[in-house]
């Protein structure tokens, strides 16, 4: 059993916690709070090479496993969370093309992806469709060389920077069951039809935008079909949200630890009656808790991560993402809690971590039909525990 | 151009460092061990004056066998290779002992520029350059905030209290660096994976034609005879206010020197 991290993942965790340290830790509460983009951040992440992480090398990249992919987003999400989304969907849309493309969709698009020249996120989201993908909405339809795409997504993350922005789309409307007739279209920025309608006010998540996009008549070329035959697009999405889910729990270890950091230097330097409120027994339990729960939930992530290294972790990264978004909002919670009425003020980190942490049990599935994927693989006996 | 810079692995200055009891050297086993900070300037100036004019930077570094992680380190920031000067006889060389081995790593490198900080954070004697410049027959271009390169000469401007100095030299020569010359990259972590495929080689004190007594304790010139802890600090000033407050505050800080 050995639970370290190999050498180059400690080199990669020592640059990235001095980055992050320097560079996103002393801007991170004013500028979420001035709704700043934080440009001078994504340009640091380019000249780290952070963009093509899971862009095989032979196109400039990486290519990470999913350990140091999560130690990437433990370590952005300590700093401010906005900024792991940034590069999250960047990342996942990535590697599905990387997996699913055409020889020529990998060479027109990835290398500029690696070095984040290009930016791109993952259209799934409608108005009327999350948890269930098959409902979506989203229509293509083929007109010689071009599909006539109409539909709306929503909560797209990257929309106003991704080019392209994979869509999911029904090539095939009546197509049962409905994810046969469901296709990846990659669509370009500029693309005529294709509009960022609005940039959704949210309470948290802030720094990257999360947008509604309108497809009208949006022409695209069938070139842009990813893998180039239609009714993949599910299972090539699919394919995407293991990594998705590890994304989402090394985020919430890396907020869970930062309500750690904060609350117990808060409570070593906060004076009551005397002494620093650490010296009592009801901080003590906080911390204490806070640290326990956070130790197990980075177990379990890296667990997770370890496992789709490995193949299948339906079951693995369901419960991680699960555990840790739990443990995240906890932790701020607690954190919030020893820090006192300071808690609740905008000039302290805790409040922010508070924002973020709740939306990590809502995106990249919710914790409720995560929930019933782990049941499903359980019952199925795909996935053991014990 | 060839740019040999010169990297040194120090003890953490941001942890408590001790000396050794029972020969009074630098303890490296106590706390962690990291690259000299003020020599990531110098590895940068490197490798932008590699960017605006090619050639290579290769690391020289004399140090124990763990100052290989320190040497790994600074590669991941982009040099294209790296000299180790590895010997049992090197521990607690003197500074002129050290030049001595530098300086015949150097004469095998046969660089255009030699690059190094302006001071190590733990023997902080400054120097090294002097004594190589000396030994190889080549100027010293001493703590430069700004270096510019042409045709067969270098020219810095030299920081000092009052403001600065613009010294030139015909190459080859050696320059070191104060923190105000430039921000030293972060290494990329393609630049960390690629650290691991790099060139480092080793040189014994045989390969360099230097006696093992003529370095280490053995050959030391100088000696470090006692050591002691610092005392802990006094409580300071205080001054209570007395309607004169800010006069004898003022008093203090020019009493000081600070103003």
């Amino acid at each position: 059993m050995d639970f370290t991290f190999d050498e180059e993942q400690r080199e990669f965790r020592a640059v990235l916690r001095s980055f992050v340290d320097r560079e996103i830790v002393p801007v991170a509460r004013e500028w979420e709070q001035e709704g700043r983009y934080p440009t001078q951040i994504v340009a640091g992440l380019k000249r780290l090479g952070l963009f093509g992480i899971t862009v095989p090398e032979e196109y400039g990249g990486l290519d990470l496993g999913p350990v140091p992919f999560a130690l990437v987003f433990e370590e952005l999400a300590r700093g401010w969370m906005g900024i792991a989304g940034i590069l999250g969907s960047h990342s996942l849309s990535c590697r599905m093309i990387a997996q699913h493309g055409t020889a020529e969709q990998k060479q027109r698009y990835l290398p500029a992806l690696a070095t984040g020249e290009r930016r791109t996120g993952i259209g799934l989201t409608e108005p009327d469709a999350g948890t269930d993908l098959q409902g979506i909405r989203t229509t293509a339809r083929r007109d010689g060389d071009h599909y006539i795409v109409t539909g709306t997504k929503m909560w797209i993350t990257n929309a106003r920077h991704a080019d392209p922005l994979p869509c999911l789309v029904k090539t095939d409307p009546h197509a049962t069951p409905a994810h046969r007739g469901m296709s990846v279209l990659l669509v370009d920025a500029g693309t005529p039809g294709f509009t960022v309608t609005k940039d959704i006010p949210k309470l948290g998540y802030k720094g990257t935008e999360s947008c509604e996009v309108v497809l009208d008549d949006a022409r695209v070329p069938v070139e842009n079909l990813l893998g180039g035959a239609e009714g993949r697009g599910m299972q090539q999405v699919l394919s995407a949200l293991e990594w998705g889910r590890v994304n989402i729990a090394a985020r919430s270890v890396g907020i869970a630890q930062r309500a750690y950091d904060e609350a117990l230097a808060y409570s070593r330097q906060r004076m009551a009656f005397n002494r620093p409120i650490s010296d009592f027994q009801a901080v003590q339990l906080k911390l204490a808790s806070v640290a326990t729960t956070l130790q197990a939930a980075r177990l379990m992530a890296y667990w997770a991560a370890d496992a789709v290294a490995r193949g299948r972790a339906d079951a693995e990264t369901g419960m991680a993402k699960i555990f840790c978004s739990e443990v995240a909002l906890e932790a701020a919670i607690e954190a919030m809690k020893v820090h006192g009425g300071y808690g609740y003020s905008t000039e302290y980190e805790v409040e922010r971590l508070y924002r973020d942490a709740i939306l990590m049990s809502i995106g990249e599935g919710t914790n409720d039909v995560l929930r019933t994927v782990v049941a499903k693989s359980l019952v199925r006996g795909q996935a053991r525990v014990g | 151009m060839k740019i040999v810079v010169l990297v040194k692995q120090v003890p953490d200055s941001g942890v408590e460092r001790t000396l050794r009891v029972d020969d009074n050297t630098v303890d490296r086993g106590s706390a962690g061990n990291v690259i000299n900070e003020m020599d990531e300037y110098a590895i940068e100036e490197a490798l932008r004056l590699r960017e605006a004019h090619g050639g290579e930077v290769t690391l020289l570094t004399m140090g124990p066998e763990k100052a290989a992680e320190s040497i790994r380190k600074a590669l991941s920031m982009g040099p294209d290779g790296a000299v180790h000067v590895l010997d049992d006889a090197l521990p607690g060389s003197c500074a002129p002992a050290t030049s001595k081995v530098l300086a015949a790593a150097l004469t095998t490198l046969e660089p255009d520029l030699v690059l190094c900080g302006s001071e190590s954070t733990d023997g902080r004697v400054q120097v090294i350059p002097h004594m190589l410049a000396e030994r190889l027959g080549i100027a010293a271009l001493t703590g430069a905030r700004k270096l510019t390169v042409d045709a067969d000469a270098v020219t810095i401007e030299r920081q000092t209290e009052e403001g600065y100095e613009v010294i030139r030299a015909a190459t080859p020569a050696i320059v070191s660096v104060w923190d105000t010359i430039n921000e030293p990259r972060y290494p990329s972590f393609k630049g960390i994976k690629a650290a691991k495929k790099k060139p480092v080689r080793t040189l014994s004190l045989a390969d360099l034609g230097i006696a093992a007594d003529e370095v280490g304790t053995a050959g030391a010139t100088s000696e470090v005879v006692s050591h002691s802890r610092r005392p802990p600090r006094s409580g300071g000033a205080k001054i209570t206010d007395e309607g004169d407050g800010g006069v004898r505050l003022v008093e203090f800080l020019a009493t000081e020197k600070f103003v």
